[in-house]
């Protein structure tokens, strides 16, 4: 477009004077749409660095894609292993639990053992030296992991107890390490890490061969796909393969516990990133909408007499549509700057919480670009009807003033609710009434706020609810005790006997596939003794369920992908031992938030394995006073490998869960604050400019400057007050909705909101438009009576 | 005693104005908009204050009506001192002794007639009710029209009603005729006089027009921030009788 350059520099001066002569509303609207493009930025920078450099990481450090685990098998065979169609490498290893001592705690722990080639680094599930080197040959060294060395501050040159091989040796760490495998480290049975009780360790082959009798053998197999290659054709014939050694089902990285906890967390942060922005955006249009209506309705002379001299339509009406760009403009570019750091700052806080050994981060430029595109559809539609608006008026018509604002006798009038109310009570529900359509848009704006806050701080509900459920209401017992490998139940006595121990029941783990027509889960079949006092199920209404003689209890989750209901029957193929494959009845449903689970009588499970008698855990109930002897004496059972608490693994998870989801969510309460803050001003803005005539005749009548702050900011509370429980509404509509879309495998999200919840999320959405209504208030204490009354509107 | 400056006999005055200036600051300059204004207003007479543009005519009403504060001199209301009123006082002055009709009528649009009025009548110690206000200013047919359903002189009427509603002792008028032509100017003048002579009330008038300046009592000539001629009408003119 060209304009004659005189021209458009006066109206380019204009403009500039009247974006300095709103730039409280202009930075009020700049600053949500800054907060909107910020976190589109921040938010999927931060995603798509994330998965980059997670992809980076495995690539670099050749993170197998299908992993399977097998009793003993003879190394020759990793070249027919090799030779399968669609494989591209494999490597074999001896991989182990075992008890250790560190020196200094007074509870056991237990390790992973991996061992690590010989004189050479791994072909695969390289390890990432942090600190120190590789273990030498023939000598009692190991590499920890570093989840561990950081919990328990190891350093190179430290020693410790391995209980390797039913053999107490003392080993000294030689480095530190990380490894794509293992980014989250999980004892087995447990649900979030505990680092002071669990990692990894790393050991030479050659120790791991003579303490578990793997001479020339292995018990563990990675290997990667050629481009192209099915994974699931691959695993299937790894497991023909490896089944006369006793090889459990291989599985991908989807089933790999590291990966499958990354995966969670990275989608639950794109689910955050894809529902909250677009309300940012959505508010923005409407501020723009809101303040430049207003100022062209104050323009009308300016834009009468442009058109007297000539200025056609469009001229007009880019001038206005320059304002909001301009707004737009800066909101963008302070948003991008802010986006753009933040995300460097939450990749970097993701990049610690995940322990990735290197950042890549990258703004994503595709969503700048998208961004900037949705910001400025954003503010053209916002704009749009007020610049059009002002690009019809006729000049004649323009240059006059508006007549008065047509009222009408309505019924709300001659209500009896009318007649009671004051004068000014009565000119705050007429103007209400005269524009309902600004009034639903301020209030809906309202509303977005307490939605929003609601259902930021629904997460912290749901995280009490997900603990009080799983610890509390469904789990009894204080102590889980972890096996280092299958044992006799015989044990139980054993544990019994240990100071403070007040009962004691035993449960087995067996992986096992469950498949139903085409559908299958990998998962752990929990076997469980009649009459258990320490697992409660229940369905989904609360009911309690007792445990099947016979047939599986299976998690909600769990039936949902598998799509069965009770009575159907679930092909179960237990994955060890001589993997027996049965048809076993499903008996009923159990609501859980957290994992996959199947439930069986212990005794009925016992005959699938083939192994009566078998126990994997035990679980205690304890004297809490007990709690520092009992967990000395457990030290010194060389079976045990694992002891989690209740206490410690209700701080564990919700650290584990506090850390990845407040990281996003603090910001994002901030961010509803200003929304109801900017929605609040621009408002109440808008009223007063609009007003200032009429409130200042009131001043002049004698009405002192708080009653007239009554009829502006009564306004506003009715609004205000009138949208805090739609906003809770919404809110509740919309945890739902995220409750929803969050669920993983590993964790739902539990949908319940606190009342309290609803209360904080309306007192902040309140306190912010309080303190946008004080600033107001300031401004119409300093009305300039005389310079309102002697203009013409 | 000092000498009167009223220029009446036998009355008390309602305000007291001695050596009155304002200065405005324009920029770096300072404008005087007053140079010294001596001058008494009795009570329930109609002074009328004529002068161009710019002579301090509606600086010297804004003053007297507590909206503005001169820059020094003495403004005395009966026994109140202006000058040493807090904003508060002030909002409190206006409330309860002075009306105003400007030249916009600055009616609430959201508003009826009655309830623009009863806006005042509310707050007001002794008010007559909004009805009565409006059959002063015959308006009594148009009492539920709210201001866009008005015309220019119904709106400036219901403007008056509103000011005396409260019954003040004040009525400060700027330019009430100045946006109407001279068959509803008359009217609106005419309510202003009903008021003054049933309430008793203390009327200013600002005037651009001379016609309108055989209806005072008095006449105060405004130029270049001073008062340059102060008449006493002796043959007063109804307002029914004007035009222009």
């Amino acid at each position: 477009m060209s304009f004659p350059g005189e021209d458009m520099a006066v109206l380019n001066r204009k403009l500039t004077r009247d974006l300095w002569h709103v730039r409280g509303q202009a930075l009020a609207i700049a600053a949500v749409i800054a907060c909107g493009v910020a976190i589109v930025i921040m938010t999927y920078g931060a995603m798509t660095s994330l998965t980059k450099t997670r992809d980076a990481y495995y690539e670099r450090y050749r993170f197998a894609q299908v992993f399977s685990h097998l009793r003993r098998a003879p190394l020759r065979l990793i070249r027919e292993i090799s030779a399968v169609p669609g494989v591209e490498k494999a490597d074999a290893r001896i991989t182990h639990y075992a008890a250790i001592d560190l020196s200094g705690t007074g509870r056991p722990a237990a390790a992973y053992l991996v061992s690590l080639p010989d004189g050479n680094e791994p072909e695969l599930n390289r390890i990432v030296l942090r600190a120190g080197r590789l273990p030498e040959r023939d000598r009692n060294e190991l590499v920890m992991s570093e989840n561990m060395a950081r919990a328990l501050g190891y350093t190179p040159g430290q020693k410790l107890n391995v209980l390797l091989g039913g053999r107490k040796q003392l080993f000294t760490v030689s480095g530190i390490a990380l490894s794509p495998e293992f980014v989250y480290v999980l004892a087995p049975g447990q649900l979030m890490p505990d680092d002071k009780a669990f990692g990894i360790l790393w050991l030479r082959r050659s120790l791991m061969e003579a303490a578990y009798d793997m001479n020339g053998a292995f018990n563990d197999v990675s290997l990667t796909l050629s481009p192209g290659a099915s994974e699931p054709q691959v695993r299937r014939r790894i497991d023909l393969l490896l089944a006369r050694f006793g090889g459990t089902a291989a599985y991908g990285r989807d089933d790999q516990t590291s990966h499958a906890y990354i995966s969670q967390e990275l989608d639950q942060l794109r689910t955050i990133a894809t529902v909250i922005p677009p309300i940012f955006l959505g508010v923005a249009a409407f501020l723009i909408h809101m303040v430049l209506s207003r100022l062209i309705e104050t323009e009308r002379e300016a834009i009468g007499l442009f058109k007297a001299f000539g200025y056609s339509n469009w001229e007009v009406a880019s001038h206005y549509l320059k304002f909001s760009l301009l707004i737009t403009a800066a909101g963008m570019l302070a948003g991008m700057i802010a986006g753009a750091w933040l995300g460097g700052w939450m990749t970097g806080l993701y990049q610690d919480y995940f322990r990735f050994p290197f950042l890549d981060y990258q703004p994503d430029f595709p969503v700048f670009a998208a961004t900037l595109f949705i910001s400025l559809a954003a503010a053209v539609a916002g704009t749009a009807t007020a610049a059009l608006a002002a690009a019809r008026l006729e000049p004649a018509v323009a240059m006059r003033p508006p007549a008065p604002a047509v009222y009408r006798q309505s019924l709300i009038d001659r209500s009896k609710l009318m007649r009671r109310l004051s004068v000014p009570g009565q000119m705050i529900v007429r103007h209400l009434e005269r524009w309902p359509m600004r009034a639903l848009l301020t209030g809906s704006g309202i509303a977005m706020a307490v939605m929003l806050l609601v259902t930021l701080f629904f997460f912290f509900d749901a995280i009490d609810e997900l603990v009080d459920s799983f610890y509390f209401r469904l789990n009894h017992q204080d102590a889980v005790i972890g096996l280092v490998e299958q044992r006799a139940e015989r044990g139980r006595f054993e544990i019994a006997r240990l100071p403070g121990a007040r009962a004691v029941e035993r449960s087995i783990e067996v992986p096992a596939r469950i498949s139903h027509g085409s559908l299958s889960q990998r998962i752990g079949i929990t076997g469980l003794d009649q009459g258990t006092k320490f697992r409660t199920f229940q369905d989904a209404n609360g009911h309690p369920l007792t445990l099947p003689q016979r047939g599986l209890l299976l998690s909600d989750k769990l039936a949902n992908l598998l799509a069965l209901k009770p009575g159907d029957k679930a092909l179960t193929e237990v994955l060890e031992g001589d993997r027996r494959v049965t048809q076993v009845p499903v008996f009923a449903i159990t609501t859980e938030h957290v994992g996959l689970a199947a439930y069986m009588d212990r005794a009925s499970l016992a005959k699938l394995t083939g192994e009566p008698g078998a126990v994997t855990s035990f679980q205690v109930a304890l004297d809490p006073n007990a709690l520092p002897r009992f967990l000395a004496k457990l030290k010194e059972i060389p079976a045990v490998a694992t002891v989690s608490t209740r206490a410690q693994s209700i701080t564990a998870l919700r650290e584990t869960m506090a850390k990845s989801m407040t990281i996003v969510i603090d910001f994002y309460i901030g961010l509803g604050a200003i929304i109801a803050f900017g929605v609040v001003y621009n408002a109440a803005r808008v009223s007063l400019s609009e007003r200032g005539r009429e409130l200042a005749s009131l001043r002049v009548m004698g009405f002192t400057g708080v009653e007239v702050g009554y009829i502006l900011i009564g306004e506003l509370a009715v609004l205000v007050i009138a949208a805090l429980p739609f906003g809770a509404v919404l809110g509740f509509g919309l945890a739902g909705v995220m409750s929803r879309a969050m669920e993983t495998k590993l964790f739902r999200i539990p949908f319940i909101v606190e009342p309290s919840t609803y209360g904080v999320g309306m007192t902040i959405a309140l306190l912010s438009a309080s303190a946008s209504a004080l600033l107001v208030g300031f401004r119409i204490s300093r009305l300039d009576l005389i310079a309102v009354l002697k203009t013409r509107e | 005693m000092e000498k009167s400056v009223t220029g009446l006999e036998d009355s008390q005055a309602a305000f007291r104005v001695r050596g009155l200036t304002k200065m405005y600051r324009s920029g770096d300059i300072d404008v005087p908009a007053l140079r010294g204004i001596d001058l008494d207003i009795c009570n329930g007479e109609v002074l009328v204050l004529l002068g161009p543009s710019g002579s301090g005519k509606s600086t010297f009403l804004n003053i007297l009506g507590g909206l503005d504060r001169p820059s020094s001199g003495e403004v005395r209301f009966h026994d109140h001192d202006l000058l040493q009123m807090s904003e508060r006082q002030l909002t409190r002055y206006r409330r309860d002794h002075v009306g105003f009709v400007f030249q916009f009528y600055n009616l609430i649009s959201s508003l009826t007639a009655r309830e623009n009025v009863a806006l005042v009548t509310e707050i007001a110690a002794n008010p007559m009710t909004p009805e009565a206000a409006l059959e002063m200013v015959g308006l009594k047919d148009r009492i539920d029209h709210f201001p866009a359903q008005l015309s220019g002189g119904e709106q400036q009427r219901v403007a008056i009603a509103r000011a005396i509603a409260k019954r003040p002792e004040i009525l400060l008028c700027d330019e009430p005729t100045g946006a109407l032509d001279s068959q509803t100017g008359v009217v609106v003048l005419e309510a202003i006089e009903h008021v003054n002579t049933e309430l008793k009330t203390t009327a200013v008038i600002i005037t651009h027009n001379v016609a309108i300046a055989a209806m005072g009592s008095r006449v105060a000539s405004f130029a270049n921030g001073r008062i340059a001629g102060l008449s006493v009408n002796h043959c007063r003119r109804p307002a029914h009788e004007l035009s222009w």
